[in-house]
Order: structure tokens, then sequence, then C-alpha cells
């Protein structure tokens, strides 16, 4: 049983060697990657001086931490929810919507840079346009007499934060669905067709099913971006909206919870729901790979 | 009828993107009470602060992406040629920066790094400025591995090693005239994508208090009305620069002679 590997045994002698080449990589990602995190997740577990707890954890589950998450998840949610929709009527308006070829190029680079536009500059062209003195606010006031504030809408709120979280989500969603609509192929419509199928029944009995876990598995991984977004959330709300990433940052700068470990166990939280969000993507990619090569 | 909602979609998404760019450019211009002007910008560029701030978050994006390639070339390398079976493990760990978020990662180098521990690197500027550094080196390797390892699969790197090696090259000689000037485009679109992300950082430079640009930003905008408008003007063309630049290499390299 042992000797089941013959291709093995001659240059085993060696085979340390190879190792040292990635050594400075291991050392790197070890130091500045994995040390730090084990660093939170560990410290989620342990007592100031060192010993283990689970109070921690337990101190997580008071009303304003719970409501913190639950606040974080649900615009996370509402953001992937619509930014899937979105980008996915987008990116089949632009493979099979029948448009101009020469749009296609540029909305793809333009989703290139969009979904690289977040963080605090984000902030500013949201609070430009939809803020009190906003362009499209005072365009509505002014033109419409319809006040955006009079109806609720305000952009330091769950809905504001949301809409602007949009401005990423929906174009990574294009980005990434975009090759999974081109790898629809045209011998399985057609296919369907002779057989005597509909294009609703086409799309709900091929192509939908086909595409179903690359849908899922990007949904994922667009709760996880909106999860671990700050910046945006600071430079548009100060600290008036209590989400996960901000009671974070206002913990790291000034202990604002009354407990250091505390924090831990928030980025531990944080860890495990953009983790498992993750862990789902990539399952779901990779059984939607056997389709769309 | 398929054509109108098709046209339908892209209107609206059109719509919403391009509101928040007329938004901030609008505002960005009306300092000057009832016409446009410039003076935004002209505040903006004159202040001190963004003067130190930019050049600081430039010079960090710049040895950011010079460590970046001295880790990421040669591991990347080295991996397909004689560790093929670990790729998918370093894949794996590549990704691993966008599934934890960077403000955890912060707080972990926060936490490990600070005065009283083994490696006290919070406890100096110069050694805050590399933790800082290390830590973009992070949040980019994502994009920096998968660029150049996009960029190596285009290569022969066993024959090109072996033709190298009997010609008497050593490690050195090969890395540097034979593999790095092969995926030279994947290496720079890496960069221009590393050096978008390092100015745009917030998190990780404002809890490491250094004067990056991305904190300079969020506390302009907490104090100013206009300025802010003017400085998000200038990161959007930043960014789009940088994208338009990996474009215009990546083009570069598809009319380059494929692989035989």
């Amino acid at each position: 049983m042992s000797s089941a590997k013959p291709d093995a045994s001659p240059p085993a002698r060696r085979l340390p060697l190879h190792w040292l080449g990635i050594l400075p990589f291991a050392a790197f990602v070890t130091l500045f990657l994995l040390l730090p995190t084990m660093k939170i997740v560990v410290g989620a577990f342990q007592t100031p001086d060192g010993g283990f707890t689970l109070d921690n954890i337990r101190g997580l589950f008071t009303p304003s931490i719970l409501a913190a998450y639950w606040i974080s998840i649900k615009i996370s949610i509402a953001s992937a929810l619509l930014g899937c929709l979105i980008g996915f009527a987008m990116a089949s308006a632009i493979v099979f919507g029948g448009l101009p070829q020469g749009i296609r190029g540029p909305l793809l680079t333009f989703s290139g840079v969009a979904s690289n536009f977040a963080g605090v500059p984000l902030a500013f062209a949201f609070l430009a346009t939809l803020g009190p003195v906003g362009i499209v606010t005072v365009f509505l006031r002014s033109n419409f007499g319809f006040d955006l504030r009079m109806l609720g809408f305000n952009l330091l709120s769950f809905w504001g934060l949301t809409v602007t979280y949009l401005f990423f989500q929906i174009p990574l969603m294009i980005l990434i669905i975009t090759p999974a609509l081109d790898g629809l192929k045209r011998e399985w419509r057609e296919a369907a067709e002779i057989l005597g199928a509909t294009g609703l029944q086409y799309w709900r009995m091929v192509a939908f099913p086909i595409l179903l876990p690359s849908l899922l598995g990007t949904l994922a991984l667009l709760f996880a971006n909106a999860f671990g977004a700050v910046a945006t959330a600071i430079a548009l709300t100060g600290s008036s909206l209590s989400i996960v990433p901000i009671l974070l940052f206002a913990q790291i700068r000034g202990d604002v919870l009354g407990n250091p470990h505390l924090g831990y166990a928030l980025a531990f939280g944080m860890i495990v729901v953009t983790g498992i969000a993750n862990a789902i993507y990539i399952w779901l990619r990779s059984r939607s790979e056997r389709w769309l090569k | 009828m398929k054509k109108i909602w098709a046209w339908g979609a892209l209107v609206f998404g059109l719509l919403y993107f391009t509101l928040p760019l007329i938004g901030m450019t609008n505002f960005s211009l009306k300092m000057r009470r009832g016409e446009y002007s410039f003076d935004a910008y002209g505040k903006v560029f004159s202040d001190p602060r963004f003067q130190e701030t930019f050049t600081y978050s430039v010079m960090q994006a710049l040895f950011t992406i010079i460590f970046g390639v001295l880790l990421v070339v040669p591991t990347a390398y080295w991996v397909r040629l004689k560790l093929p079976r670990l790729r998918p493990v370093i894949e794996f760990i590549t990704l691993l920066p966008l599934v934890i978020p960077a403000i955890v990662i912060v707080f972990g180098y926060i936490r490990l790094y600070n005065t009283s521990s083994w490696l006290p690197l919070t406890g100096s500027l110069t050694g805050t400025n590399i933790l800082l550094m290390f830590g973009y080196a992070t949040l980019a390797l994502p994009y920096m591995y998968r660029a150049v390892d996009t960029g190596l699969r285009t290569i022969d790197v066993a024959t090109l090693t072996e033709a190298a090696q009997s010609l008497g090259a050593g490690w050195a000689t090969i890395l540097a005239k034979i593999i790095l000037p092969n995926v030279l485009v994947a290496v720079l679109s890496g960069a221009f994508l590393t050096f978008a992300i390092v100015i745009g950082e917030f998190t990780m430079a404002a809890l490491l208090n250094r004067p990056a640009f991305g904190p300079y930003m969020q506390l302009l905008g907490a104090n100013r009305a206009y300025e802010p408008a003017a400085l998000a003007v200038i990161a959007f063309g930043i960014t789009w620069g940088c994208l338009g630049l990996i474009q215009l290499v990546s083009r570069f390299q598809r009319s380059a002679p494929p692989k035989a």
C-alpha cells in the first residue's frame, strides 16, 4: 500500500529545498495576514489576563450590538439583492438585448472603475446628489415641489446607505455575471426551441437553473462586500448609524464598549459572517463552472 | 418588446450611475455663489495638507508596488515551476484578504505589533509606515497574485527556465531578465490596481494614525462643503486613470506576438 507512489521515490531527497522558494511569501502571509486574524479569533475567547472564556461572545448578544449586526446584515442583504437584480438586468440587456455592440465594451470598462470607486469619495458623490442640498434633491424640490426629506428619505439611514452601496454592487455584479451569461450556449436555446419550448420555458427550465449557482454565489459575494465596507459608511454617516464596522472602528479608536476584548468578539463576528458568505460563493462557483466553461 | 426592456434596464442603470457623478462635479464647481468656478479645486490643491497626504499616499503606493512585485513574482513563478500541487493552497491564501475585512486585519496588527509586543512596529513612525505598507500589500495581494499568475500562464515557464539555466543563468538572472520582462504587462496592471487601492484606502491609515490621503478626505468631508466634492472628482479621476492604463497595457499585450 505504501509503495503506491512510484514517481515520488527518486527525487524525494531534493524535495525540502523546493520549499525554500516560497519561504518569503509564507513568512509574509503568516505575519501580516494569518497571525493577525488568528490573534482576533483567539482573543475573542480570552479574558484580559489570558484565560479562556465565552463571555466576550456572550457579550455580543446585548441589544445594542445585536441591533448593529442586524442593521448591517439588512443593509448587506438589501444592497446585494438589489445589486444582483439591477446588475443582472443590465448584463442581460447587453448580452441578449440586441443593443448596439458598441455599448458593451464601455459599460464593462465603466463597471471596472465603478466597482473600485468605493470609500470616502463615493460618500461625497452621493452627498452632492441626494444630500440635503444635492442636485437631485434640489431638482425635485424646485421643479415638482417634491421633498425627499418629507417622504422620510435620509441619506444617513438604512435606505441611504443601501442606495450608496449599490454604486459599487451593481458594477461588481455586471463584471461577474456577464461571462456567465456569455457561457449560455446558443445550442441550448436552439435545442429547447426545436423541442417546442417557449422563450419563458427556456429561461425557466434551462437557462435559469444553469445560472442559479452563479447568481446565488454572486449574491453571497456582494453580501460580504457590503458587510465589510467601512470607509463609505463612516464618511457618509460619521458615527450616527450604528452598523458593525462603524462600531468596531470606534471600539478600536477608543474602547467605546468598555471592554477591550469585546472588540475581538465583534471582529470575530465579522469574520464569521463574511467567511460564511464567501464559503457559499466559492462552493457555488465551483458548481457553476461545470456548465459555464 | 425585448429591445424596449433592454433599453429600459440600460437607461435606468446609466441614470443611476451618471447622476452621482454629475452631482459631485456640479457641486464641486459651485463654490463661488451664482456661477461656476474652479475655486474648490484651487482651494484643495493649494492646501498644504492635501499635498502632504497625497505625496505620502503616492510614496506608500510606490513602496507597496515594489514590495508586492518582489514578493509575488518569484512566488508565483516558483509555485508554477516547482510546486504546482501547492497552487490551490496559495490561491486560496491570496484570496483571503477579500474575505477578512480590512478593519479586522488592521485590528490584528494593532494588537499584535503594539509597543509592548515582541515586534513593536507601531512604536516608531518608520515602523508604522512599514506596517501600513505591509497592510496595503496584503489588501492588494488578491489582485497582484491573480494578475501575475495569469501572466505566467501565457509563457512556458519550464522551457524558459531550462534554456536560461543551460546558458548558465542563476535564479536572480532568470527572474529579472527572463520572467519579469515576460509578465511585465500583467505586473503593470496589478501595479495600477494597487495604486488605485492605496490612494483611496481609509481604514488602515486612519486606525494606524498615518497622514494618508483617505483619512484627509474624510476629515475634509466632515468640515467643508465644496472641497470634498472636488476631492471626489479628483479621486474618481485617479481611479479612472489607473484602470484606463490597465486597459492600455493589456491591449499592448494582445498586440504582442502570441506564445509559441
